[in-house]
C-alpha cells in the first residue's frame, strides 16, 4: 500500500528514506518533492536506505484492537502487539514501528538496541501486505 | 493594552454522550453565551466556528451550521479546522476580527458528537495521509502515542504508573465539581490501578474519553464592552497558534517518524514548550504571574508533560509538583480545575473553547465550589494534530 519505504530481504532489508542533496537532510517516510528543511535552497531527494540499527525511544501496546483501516480479524481473539519508537543515531530521527511477533512490552527497555527486520502485516488469499518490524539484537529470527 | 477584547459570554451545553446532533450542541452552548453576555443575536457581526469532521457533511461549514439554526441574520461568518486546537483558532480568529474592526461582536462556537471508541481517520485508501498510514501501517490508535509519551517519562524522569494515577485522582475530584462534566464522580488511585491495560503503561482510568459537547463564547472589542455597560470584563489576552519548527524531533501525533536533526539542530525547546512562550509573550506575563492553568489532559501523563512545558517546574520535576500538591486546589498553581478531559471527554472542536470558559468563570470568580480564590491570570494549552499550537491568556 506503500511504495519504496523498505526493501530487500533477511539480513539486507533496509527502510528506505530520502537525502536531500543540498542541505543533507534526511526524510522518513519519504519526501519526493521538496525539502522540508525551511532554510535549505532545495536539492533533489534521492533515495537513502536508513541505519539497520537503532536504541528504543520509547515503546507501548494496543491492548484493544484497533479500528479499521487497521486490518485485523475479526473472528479471532485479539493479540496485542509491541509498537517501538527507535532513534537512528547517524539520521537523528525516530521511527516508529510494530515489534516482531512475540516481543511484548516486558521485553524492552528505552534505550535498548534493535534492528529493522521484514515482517508481515496482514495477509489474504492473494496477497500478502509486507512491512518492517523492530526486533531487539541479539535474538534470533 | 490595545491587543485586548473582552468576553462578554460564556456557555456550554454538558458533555456526555447524548446521541444527538452537534448542531444541538453548539446552539445550546451559543444561547447560552448570548445571555450570558447580554447581547441579542441579531447584534452579533461576525460567527466563528470551530469545524467538526466528526459529524459529517454538516461539521465542514460548522460556522455557517450554527448561523442557520440560531436564525439567518447576515453576520460574518468563518469556520475554522485545526482538530484539537480548532477552538482557539476560532478565537483567534474572532479576535483578529474585531481588533481588525471588522466587527464588535463575535460569537465563537465549537461543538461535536463523538464517535464511540477510538477516534479513526476517514474512511476510503489514502496513502497520502499520514493519519491513515499510521493506522493502516501500525494499527496506532491515538492511545499508544500517549502510552508512548508515558513511558518516555518514565524512562527520563522516573514517573510512576502511582503518578500518573495521582492526576486522574485529582481532576475526577475536581469535575465532581463541575456540573458540565461528563464524569462527576470521585475516582480512586485503586480505582485507576484496577482498570484495564489500554497502551501500556497507561490504564482505561488515565485516558480520556470521546464525549458530545459544546461551549461558545461572546467576544467584542473593549470600547464595545464599555458601551454595553460592561466596564471591566475578563479579557483575552494572547492567543497562540503556532506551528512546530523545524526540526521537531519529538515523535508526535499522527506521525511515523520525527524530522531529521542531521542537517538543522533541534530547537532548543520543543513544540508545546514553544506554545506557552508565544502566548506567554503576546501576554506580557510568564509562569510566575498565574494564577491557574487548564490543560489537554488527553492522558494523565500528558498533564505532567504539560507541567513543565508552562514552565510550572523544571524538566523533568512534574511528577514532584504534583505530588506536593502543588497543581491541586490551595496549591501554587492549580491545573485543571474545570476537571480536565479527564473529567470532561474529548469533543474536538469543543474544548478549546471549554477551557476559555473556565478561564473566564473562575476570573469572574463565578466557578462554585472548585473556585480558585483570587484568580486574575490563567492559561488554556491545547496541542492539535498535524501540527497546530494553542494556547489562550485571559485576565481580569
Amino acid at each position: 500500500m506503500v511504495t519504496g519505504w523498505f526493501t530487500g530481504e533477511g539480513e539486507g532489508f533496509r527502510l528506505l528514506g530520502t537525502r536531500c542533496s543540498a542541505c543533507a537532510s534526511v526524510f522518513f517516510p519519504r519526501e519526493d518533492v521538496l525539502c522540508r528543511n525551511p532554510g535549505c535552497p532545495g536539492g533533489d531527494l534521492r533515495e537513502v536506505p536508513l541505519s539497520r540499527r537503532g536504541r528504543v525511544w520509547s515503546y507501548t501496546d494496543g491492548r484493544y484492537r484497533p479500528p479499521s483501516p487497521y486490518v485485523s480479524d475479526p473472528e479471532l481473539p485479539w493479540e496485542p502487539y509491541a509498537l517501538i519508537a527507535v532513534e537512528l543515531a547517524e539520521e537523528r530521527l525516530v521511527v516508529l514501528g510494530q515489534a516482531v511477533p512475540g516481543v511484548t512490552v516486558a521485553d524492552l527497555t528505552v534505550g535498548m538496541e534493535v534492528e529493522v527486520v521484514p515482517g508481515v502485516l496482514n495477509e489474504d488469499a492473494e496477497t500478502t501486505w509486507t512491512t518492517w518490524h523492530w526486533r531487539p539484537t541479539g535474538v534470533g529470527a | 493594552m490595545t491587543g485586548e477584547v473582552a468576553v462578554l459570554g460564556t456557555g456550554m451545553h454538558p458533555w456526555g454522550k447524548w446521541g444527538r446532533s452537534f448542531v444541538e450542541y453548539g446552539t445550546a452552548a451559543a444561547r447560552a453565551a448570548l445571555d450570558d453576555a447580554g447581547v441579542d443575536w441579531r447584534d452579533v457581526g461576525s460567527v466563528v466556528g470551530a469545524d467538526t469532521v466528526r459529524g459529517g457533511y454538516p461539521g465542514y461549514v460548522a460556522g455557517a451550521t450554527f448561523a442557520k439554526a440560531l436564525g439567518w441574520q447576515g453576520a460574518r461568518v468563518t469556520s475554522v479546522y485545526a482538530a484539537c486546537a480548532s477552538g482557539a483558532q476560532a478565537v483567534g480568529t474572532a479576535r483578529a476580527q474585531i481588533l481588525a474592526g471588522l466587527a464588535d461582536v463575535v460569537l465563537v462556537v465549537g461543538a461535536d458528537s463523538a464517535p464511540k471508541g477510538f477516534f479513526r481517520p476517514a474512511g476510503g485508501d489514502r496513502a497520502d495521509d499520514p493519519d491513515w498510514l499510521r493506522f493502516r501501517i501500525l494499527g496506532a490508535t491515538n492511545p499508544t502515542y500517549f502510552g508512548l509519551y508515558a513511558r518516555r517519562r518514565m524512562a527520563m524522569h522516573g514517573d510512576t504508573p502511582e503518578d500518573f494515577a495521582r492526576v486522574k485522582v485529582k481532576n475526577s475530584a475536581l469535575g465532581a465539581l463541575n456540573p458540565y462534566a461528563r464524569y462527576r464522580k470521585r475516582v480512586t488511585a485503586e480505582e485507576v490501578a484496577a482498570s484495564a491495560v489500554v497502551a501500556d503503561p497507561l490504564r482505561l482510568l488515565d485516558i480520556c474519553a470521546t464525549s458530545d459537547g459544546g461551549a461558545a463564547l461572546v467576544l467584542s472589542s473593549m470600547e464595545f464592552a464599555r458601551r454595553h455597560g460592561v466596564a471591566e470584563p475578563v479579557r483575552i489576552r494572547a492567543v497562540s497558534t503556532v506551528t512546530p519548527r523545524y526540526p521537531n524531533t519529538v515523535l508526535d501525533l499522527p506521525d511515523i517518524a520525527t524530522d531529521s536533526a542531521v542537517a538543522v539542530a533541534p530547537p532548543e525547546e520543543t513544540f508545546r514548550a514553544s506554545i506557552a512562550r508565544a502566548a506567554y509573550e503576546e501576554a506580557g506575563v510568564g509562569p510566575e504571574d498565574l494564577s491557574f492553568a487548564e490543560v489537554y489532559d488527553l492522558s494523565t501523563a500528558l498533564e505532567l508533560q504539560w507541567y513543565e512545558d508552562l514552565g510550572l517546574c523544571g524538566e523533568g520535576g512534574a511528577a514532584k509538583l504534583l505530588r506536593d500538591g502543588g497543581t491541586a486546589p490551595g496549591g501554587r498553581i492549580p491545573v485543571n480545575a474545570s476537571g480536565g478531559l479527564a473529567s470532561f471527554g474529548e469533543a474536538v472542536p469543543a474544548q478549546a473553547i471549554a477551557q476559555v470558559c473556565e478561564l473566564v468563570w473562575q476570573l469572574r470568580g463565578e466557578a462554585g465550589d472548585r473556585q480558585i480564590e483570587g484568580a486574575r491570570v490563567g492559561i488554556s494549552a491545547n496541542q492539535g494534530l498535524f501540527g497546530h499550537g494553542s494556547a489562550v491568556v485571559a485576565v481580569r
